[in-house]
C-alpha cells in the first residue's frame, strides 16, 4: 500500500498539492503514482509564468516505461519550477512528497480545500486497482 | 487464460509488479529496473525465462529439415554443443520467429522459440516437417532460468551438477553442455557473459532460491528490455515480424545464401528483395538532448515522415534515449523524431550501444 500523508490534498490523476501560504501551493505525483509509473528518468517542467487552468497539462514525467501528462490541480500561475529535477528525476521515486514539480500562484485559494483529502484519495486509488 | 511459470508465487513473494506478457504473468521489476539493469551490467542478474518455449527436433532428417525450415544454416553447426541464431521465414519472406538452435547430435537439435509465438512456430514446424523423417517435441517438462553479467558464471557453476560442472566453466561462448537433466548454455539476450539454464520443471525453484543465495539479484521484463536493445538485440513483434523482411531488420546477417542447393523457406523472395534493392535500412539512433524514445514514434528529414521507431527506450548505462528504427532507403543522416508534438535532433548509429559494461557509442 502505498504512502497518503494526511496534510496534503489530492487528485484523482494522481497529483498531491501543498498548501506553502501566501496563496502559493506546492505540487507532485504521489507516491501511488511513482510506484506506478516505475524508475522516473525525465521530468519535462512547465515554464514559470505559464497561467494554468485546474485540469490542464502542466509537464510530464517519464519513466523508463511510459510517459505520464502532469496535471495542474489549480488555477493559477506557475511560479516556480523545481529545477534540481532535470538532474534527478529518480528523487520523485524516492521522495514523492518531498520533491514538488512545480509552484502554482493560486487564482482562488479556497479550490485547495476543495480537492480531494487523504481518505478519499486512498477510495479513489482502491476504486482504480478494482 | 493468462499462463502462470513456477516461480509465480516466488516473484510476488520478492514484491515483483506482475504484468501480463505474450500469454504470460511475468515479473516486470521488483522495485527498480534501473537498478536491475546495472546488476546484469555490473555483477550478475537472474531471469525467469520459463515462459520461453525449448522444442527439440528429433529424427534422423533433423538436419535436412533445419536446413529448410531455417533461413540460417545448421550445417555450420559441426561440433555438439555449438549454437546457432537465426530466423524461421513464412514463404513470404516475413519473419515467423527468431530463435536459437543448439546442435546436440546428429539427430538432435533443440530450438528455443519465444513465448507469444509458440503455438504458431508448433503449428508452423509440424506442417513443415510432413515429408522430413523428424519429430518435433516441445519440452514443457522443462524450464529456463538466465543467469547474466560479468560474475554469472562465477555465482552459477558451483551450482551446476559435478558432471557438467567442469565442462560448463572450459566451454566458449556461444556453445552448451548437457547431462541427462541439465542444459547449460552459454548464452542470453543482454550483452553480458552468463548462462542460460534449462532443468525439470519440479528443479527450477530450487535452482532459482540458490542463485539468489549465491548473490544473484533477480530481474524482471524490465531491465532485459533495456538491456537488449542496449545491446542492439531485436525484439520478435516490434522490430521484426510476418510482415517484415529480415533485410529491412538489421538481420540479414542471419540469412545463410552460400549453398544455392538450399532452398530454404522464404529463399526467393529474400534473395529477389536483395537482388532489387531498394530496402528499408535499420538502425541504431541517439536522442540529442533529454527525452525518452518510445515504439512507434515517426522520424522526419526535413519535414517529410522517413521512418519509425520499432523498439525505443532509456539506456541506463548510457543515461540517454535510445532506439532502433526503420528508414526509407532514401533517408539521410539528419533526422528528427516528433515527441509530444517537437521535433527534436537524433544521432544515426550502429547497434550495439554497449556491450559487456562498456559503451560502444561516442555520446
Amino acid at each position: 500500500m502505498s504512502e497518503i500523508p494526511d496534510d496534503l490534498r489530492y487528485t484523482a490523476t494522481h497529483e498531491w498539492a501543498r498548501d506553502e501560504g501566501d496563496g502559493i501551493a506546492a505540487v507532485g505525483i504521489t507516491d501511488h503514482a511513482q510506484e506506478l509509473l516505475g524508475d522516473l528518468v525525465f521530468v519535462e517542467l512547465p515554464e514559470p509564468g505559464t497561467d494554468v487552468a485546474a485540469g490542464g497539462e502542466c509537464g510530464v514525467v517519464e519513466s523508463v516505461k511510459a510517459a505520464s501528462d502532469v496535471y495542474s490541480p489549480l488555477d493559477g500561475e506557475v511560479v516556480e519550477v523545481n529545477e534540481a529535477l532535470a538532474d534527478s528525476p529518480e528523487g520523485i521515486n524516492e521522495a514523492p512528497y518531498e520533491n514538488w514539480i512545480f509552484k502554482v500562484k493560486m487564482a482562488d485559494p479556497a479550490q485547495l480545500e476543495a480537492l480531494l483529502d487523504a481518505a478519499a484519495y486512498a477510495e479513489a486509488v482502491e476504486a482504480e486497482e478494482h | 487464460m493468462v499462463k502462470k511459470t513456477v516461480l509465480n508465487e516466488t516473484h510476488r513473494r520478492l514484491g515483483a509488479r506482475m504484468v501480463p506478457f505474450g500469454g504470460w504473468e511475468m515479473p516486470i521489476h521488483y522495485g527498480s529496473q534501473i537498478e536491475e539493469h546495472h546488476a546484469v551490467r555490473r555483477d550478475a542478474g537472474l531471469f525467469d525465462v520459463c515462459h520461453m518455449t525449448v522444442v527439440d527436433v528429433v529424427g534422423p532428417q533433423a538436419r535436412p529439415f533445419l536446413r529448410h525450415l531455417l533461413a540460417n544454416d545448421v550445417a555450420r553447426l559441426r561440433t555438439p554443443g555449438k549454437a546457432l541464431y537465426g530466423c524461421m521465414l513464412n514463404a513470404g519472406g516475413g519473419v515467423i520467429d527468431d530463435l536459437i538452435t543448439y546442435h546436440l547430435d546428429e539427430h538432435r537439435f533443440r530450438l528455443v522459440v519465444n513465448a507469444a509465438t509458440t503455438d504458431k512456430d508448433l503449428e508452423w514446424m509440424a506442417l513443415q516437417c510432413r515429408s522430413h523423417e523428424v519429430e518435433v517435441r516441445p519440452r514443457h517438462d522443462l524450464g529456463m532460468l538466465a543467469v547474466q553479467g560479468p560474475r554469472a558464471r562465477e555465482k552459477a557453476l558451483p551450482l551446476l551438477p559435478e558432471s557438467l560442472r567442469e565442462r560448463a566453466a572450459r566451454m566458449a561462448p556461444f556453445n552448451a553442455a548437457w547431462d541427462a537433466n541439465w542444459f547449460v548454455a552459454r548464452t542470453g539476450y543482454t550483452g553480458e557473459d552468463g548462462f542460460e539454464i534449462m532443468v525439470p520443471r519440479t528443479e527450477v525453484t530450487a535452482l532459482w532460491n540458490a542463485l539468489l543465495e549465491q548473490g544473484v539479484r533477480p530481474c524482471g521484463l524490465g531491465a532485459r528490455d533495456t538491456l537488449r536493445l542496449e545491446a542492439g538485440m531485436n525484439l520478435y513483434g516490434q522490430d521484426m515480424d510476418e510482415e517484415t523482411s529480415p533485410l529491412e531488420a538489421g538481420l540479414g546477417w542471419t540469412l545463410d545464401l552460400s549453398d544455392p542447393e538450399r532452398r530454404f523457406v522464404g529463399r526467393d523472395v529474400v534473395e529477389r528483395q536483395k537482388e532489387q534493392g531498394g530496402l528499408r535500412r535499420f538502425t541504431g539512433l541517439v536522442l540529442e538532448g533529454k527525452g525518452v524514445l518510445r515504439n512507434h514514434m515517426k522520424l522526419y528529414e526535413a519535414g517529410s515522415p522517413v521512418g519509425e521507431i520499432t523498439s525505443g527506450g532509456y539506456s541506463p548505462t548510457l543515461e540517454r534515449a535510445i532506439g532502433l528504427a526503420r528508414l526509407d532507403a532514401r533517408a539521410g543522416e539528419a533526422l528528427t523524431v516528433e515527441i509530444r508534438g517537437r521535433r527534436l535532433p537524433v544521432r544515426l548509429v550502429k547497434p550495439p550501444f554497449v556491450r559487456h559494461g562498456k559503451a560502444l557509442i561516442e555520446l
